[in-house]
């Protein structure tokens, strides 16, 4: 003990644990109203049967059942599911795999460098309503700038978000446009951690640039890359907002650009389409995306420390 | 010789990074551009500049929807909810960096906590919570939302800079006969600026930005913030593109005027954030 109260007497202490509570209780009594209850609840009524908004019955597995085994509901889970999946591995792909390459070429601190880092970040500080709004506008099949631009070098109008084989690259392809100086900038910050000694030593030893990024930089920068994984990942399986904006509540054209957290909606909240609102299925979607993000996310977590180690 | 490959190498970076700068600005420029055409100009002529710099789409916007509204729902939100995310989280962060108390850890651990959980997938059991206080479609549960959204991690951040402060400052105050609060807002506070501002960045971005709890938990439209806005207003407007890019231009430029003045901050600050 080494504040004040030391050796005060009992009034003293008294006042004390009244201070340090009433600094404490304001955190406290949100957190235990608007986390803690919410989530040992969502946990809870999984298992429920509801009433409108109140849980009417257990029900045991029932809810999960549906969601998992029974048409039409395990239908669209699967394909919301396949879509998240997909989402993950392009965005690994093209979004972190760009970021990389971008770091890299803003390692070499090249005149302009500094204003590249702003430019390519700015994006990621607008609201994904107002970039899915924008990018939806450009990809308009007569008007969009997008086929205006393709236009001039002779490709036809495409139809980006009315084509059931292009609406989800285009709606990732706007979701890189978003993000992508988030990596980008994790990547520079976790290069620019290795020494320049190592980097001059391999300069010395005669690596040129591509031996440089994949003998040397690659797996020196695995810790960031580690980070960049996990938070695509969680991003991947959470991803609402852009295509609520792009392709709609149902996911449109036909259910090809349906994700986890638009089902999700849908079934928590009610859509036009799929009728009333079933907050029991819901809360079982919801118990169901946590255990997969968290547990894949644990076990990835310590699968990428211990490549980080090993290298 | 050598010196021409590395001519050359540092040639094809700046070329890549050239048409990396160009598909992240010309979107945008794009968008500001076509924020003064006609709507006729914007289908005619999507690519060039406007012939004549037309305010028309702006005084539609501001007289003939609620984007107003919107926005200064929008500051209103983000304010208070910033505002008692920093004195929450700053209140409990000194609690359990500045007096030793029986379950200090085990406080510190419960907020600590709260930074693993997605609470958007708690967002049944958040609406039934709101709706049991009657505070769904109203300011008070959007902000008590994002409050509970922010606090674990500010109460992380604020903690752990709050050690940091030397205890011979207070000590000495304590000396002189100060009171805990007098210690704690005159002495202690002005020092965790810093902390204070990477907090305040780190939930001002999110909060302005978000569009899903608003979607959730606002239903009237003169409580609508912007991004939920933006999806009434592209609703309405459907076919008048000029007024469709004034919207988005002006929706995007509170939050990019300040990125361009305090760049530095943001960057540190949003990435710093997620990595946590």
């Amino acid at each position: 003990m080494t504040d004040g109260w030391r050796h005060a007497g009992r009034p003293f202490v008294w006042r004390r644990s009244l201070w340090i509570s009433a600094l404490l209780t304001p955190a406290l009594v949100v957190m235990v109203l608007f986390v803690l209850w919410p989530v040992l609840s969502a946990f809870r009524f999984a298992f429920y049967d509801f009433n409108g908004l109140r849980p009417s019955g257990f029900i045991g597995l029932e809810n999960f059942r549906q969601v998992l085994f029974e048409k039409p509901y395990s239908d669209w889970t699967y394909n919301a599911l396949k879509h998240n999946v997909i989402a993950f591995l392009a965005l690994m792909l093209f979004e972190n795999g760009t970021a990389f390459l971008i770091a890299f070429a803003l390692l070499k601190a090249l005149p302009g460098h500094r204003i590249h880092q702003v430019i390519v970040f700015l994006p990621v500080v607008l609201s994904a309503v107002i970039v899915g709004f924008l990018w939806r506008l450009f990809l308009h099949p007569l008007f969009g700038l997008v086929n205006q631009l393709l236009g001039l070098v002779g490709i036809g109008a495409i139809p980006w978000l009315g084509n059931e084989n292009t609406a989800l690259g285009s709606i990732l392809f706007a979701n890189v446009w978003h993000w992508l100086g988030f990596p980008t900038l994790v990547l520079l910050a976790g290069m620019q951690r290795i020494s320049k000694d190592v980097l001059e030593a391999a300069r010395l030893d005669g690596a040129g640039d591509y031996a440089l990024m994949t003998k040397i930089v690659w797996p020196l920068i695995a810790p960031s890359v580690t980070i960049v994984t996990i938070l695509t990942f969680i991003g991947s399986f959470n991803w609402f907002e852009i295509p609520y904006v792009m392709a709609g509540l149902t996911g449109s054209p036909g259910g090809s650009t349906d994700v986890l957290g638009l089902y999700f909606y849908r079934t928590a909240f009610g859509s036009t389409t799929t009728g009333i609102q079933d907050f029991g299925q819901g809360s079982a979607l919801a118990v169901l995306m946590f255990v997969f993000v968290a547990g894949v996310t644990a076990i990835a977590l310590r699968y990428l420390r211990r490549r980080e180690i090993e290298q | 010789m050598r010196d021409r490959g590395e001519t050359f190498r540092n040639g094809a970076i700046q070329l890549l990074l050239a048409v990396n700068a160009v598909i992240m600005i010309y979107p945008l420029f794009v968008m500001v551009a076509s924020s003064f055409k006609t709507n006729a100009e914007i289908f005619s002529s999507p690519l060039s500049l406007p012939t004549h710099f037309s305010t028309a789409n702006l005084e539609k916007v501001w007289t003939e929807t609620n984007f107003v509204r919107y926005l200064a729902n929008s500051v209103g939100i983000t304010v208070a909810s910033v505002a008692l995310i920093l004195l929450f989280s700053t209140l409990a962060g000194y609690a359990i960096a500045r007096y030793q108390f029986r379950l200090s850890s085990l406080v510190l651990m419960f907020f600590l906590s709260g930074m693993t959980v997605p609470l958007k997938l708690a967002i049944i059991p958040l609406f039934i919570q709101l709706d049991t206080l009657g505070l769904v479609d109203s300011y008070l549960g959007l902000v008590l939302v994002y409050v509970a959204m922010g606090i674990p991690s500010a109460v992380f951040i604020m903690t752990g800079f709050l050690r940091t402060l030397p205890r011979e400052l207070e000590e000495s105050a304590r000396m002189d006969g100060a009171s805990e609060l007098r210690i704690m807002w005159s002495i202690m506070l002005p020092l965790a600026r810093p902390a204070l501002v990477i907090v305040a960045i780190q939930n001002a971005v999110p909060i302005w930005n978000d569009f899903f709890f608003p979607l959730v938990l606002i239903t009237s439209d003169n409580l609508k913030t912007l991004p939920q806005g933006l999806t009434v207003f592209v609703g309405e407007f459907t076919t008048d593109w000029g007024v469709l890019f004034t919207g988005l231009t002006l929706a995007a430029l509170p939050i990019t005027l300040l990125y361009i003045v305090l760049s530095k901050q943001f960057i540190s600050g949003i990435t710093q954030g997620a990595v946590k």
